[in-house]
């Protein structure tokens, strides 16, 4: 993949370029996500729609799915170059003096991040796969609401998803503003670009966090 | 003033290095740091022992020679000076201060404190300038009019003094706040619009070459750089670079 971006800057660019579009899919993600709180039947009828329409599915998906892999192998790739790039560490290092600890830590909230979207992906995307192409199941709209409720049921399943939507909290505190600058662009405007960034950062996890407790709080009985 | 100093000595680039520990008793508030070290390298040498090396010239913070990483920030606590600003009195009797070089693989360590930052000199060589014809007609640059901002930022650019504390600052080890301040003196100036493109791309290449890492915006660079250079640069060096690769 660094053959794809040759230079330091070229590779940020792609960094950048990246998150930005998992930060806007963040936003359909979790305007979704919300109606399963406000009316399950809206939710049943999106998330139909999200699984079985063939420009979503066959085109959307792998778009995002290859969004993410870039992101994190592009990620990795710097991480082991910035590396190398100091091979013998300080005795002493006061990085906290000059700078963050969300900006300096972002490979440690990322992997934990990547590490959430792999049990993301076994809670909904292997089981879509499973009931969709292996056990061929016919069309279910009415299946989601209960689905999605029903993985909020363990305390344990809960506890990780309000963990990662933090840690995911984190990494947009910083990423979410810092793409700009890696794309050349630090303005009049970057102020407000860096207030939008805490708002989404904060408000966006919080609404995922208030999902997951919701369902886990309420859940169906039979 | 009676310190302990924890130095890292290193005979040189291939040998291995380690933090000695050095009491030393008399400092006064008044003395800069490098004074200090003059100090205790007084003491080492009258006792028969290898004086600690470190690099320093000017002693007015304008050449960026003097580096040390002094108690894991460059050029010590203070904003906006280098090493040899910095003064004793900063400090408080029965401080422990730990040194150590400027550290990153591209600047080797020649001996104990002193490092090789001849990459940078190679970075500005591979685009920091501009072709003029100095035949004996060169026009003279004040004669073309430019803007006040432009001028400014231009300059506040050019005052970076290439000591590469945004290096050692830097948890990456990236040297673009240097790179970028040498694009961003250039790149606001009419002289310098003509060889843009090329400036950037071989810049930048050049920097990579050198095996430094890549910048993650934490900002720093910019908090540690004793000459204030912005941010602002690197986002510049960015936007030059995206435009020059379209270019082609």
């Amino acid at each position: 993949m660094s053959g794809l971006a040759k230079t330091s800057v070229a590779r940020k660019v792609v960094m950048a370029l990246s998150g930005l579009f998992l930060v806007l899919f963040l936003i359909l993600h979790v305007t979704i996500n919300l109606t399963s709180v406000i009316s399950p039947d809206t939710f049943n009828t999106m998330s139909h729609f999200m699984g079985y329409n063939p420009v979503v599915q066959f085109l959307m998906q792998p778009i995002l799915i290859a969004g993410v892999i870039v992101h994190f192998v592009m990620g990795i790739v710097l991480e082991i170059q910035n590396r190398k790039a100091r091979a013998v560490r300080y005795v002493k290092f006061a990085g906290g003096a000059s700078a963050p600890w969300v900006s300096r830590n972002m490979i440690i909230t990322g992997l934990v991040v990547l590490a959430f979207l792999g049990l993301h992906f076994y809670d909904f995307w292997l089981h879509e796969m499973n009931y969709k192409f292996v056990q061929a199941n016919p069309e279910d709209p009415t299946r989601y609401y209960a689905e999605t409720v029903e993985k909020f049921a363990p305390i344990w399943r809960t506890v990780i998803y309000v963990i990662s939507f933090v840690l995911l909290s984190l990494h947009l505190w910083h990423g979410f503003a810092s793409s700009f600058q890696s794309m050349g662009i630090n303005n009049k405007y970057s102020s407000g670009i860096r207030s939008f960034t805490r708002l989404y950062a904060i408000v966006v996890p919080l609404i995922f966090i208030f999902i997951a407790l919701y369902h886990h709080l309420n859940p169906i009985t039979h | 003033m009676k310190l302990l100093l924890k130095i890292w000595r290193q005979k040189d680039g291939s040998s291995k290095g380690k933090l000695v520990d050095y009491p030393i008793d008399g400092i006064e508030g008044d003395m800069s740091f490098l004074e200090m070290l003059d100090v205790l390298n007084q003491e080492l040498i009258e006792k028969g022992d290898e004086p600690v090396v470190f690099d320093h010239d000017c002693r007015e913070g304008i050449c960026g020679s003097c580096s040390l990483m002094i108690n894991g920030e460059p050029h010590g606590p203070d904003r906006l000076i280098t090493t040899c600003q910095l003064h004793m009195r900063r400090f408080n009797d029965g401080d422990t201060i730990v040194i150590e070089p400027f550290r990153a693989t591209a600047f080797p360590i020649i001996r104990d404190l002193m490092v090789d930052r001849t990459a940078f000199d190679r970075i500005q060589q591979a685009g920091g300038y501009i072709s003029v014809n100095t035949s004996g007609n060169t026009v003279d640059a004040n004669a073309i009019p430019i803007e006040k901002a432009k001028a400014d930022e231009s300059f506040e650019a050019a005052s970076c003094i290439g000591c590469g504390a945004c290096v050692a600052a830097c948890k990456n080890a990236s040297a673009m706040l240097f790179t970028s301040a040498k694009v961003s003196q250039f790149a606001l100036l009419p002289q310098g619009k003509v060889e843009a493109t090329d400036r950037v791309q071989n810049m930048v290449r050049q920097m990579d070459l050198e095996g430094f890492g890549n910048c993650t915006n934490t900002g720093a660079c910019e908090v540690e750089c004793p000459k204030g250079i912005s941010l602002e640069n690197i986002a510049r060096m960015n936007r030059e670079y995206l435009m020059a690769t379209a270019k082609g």
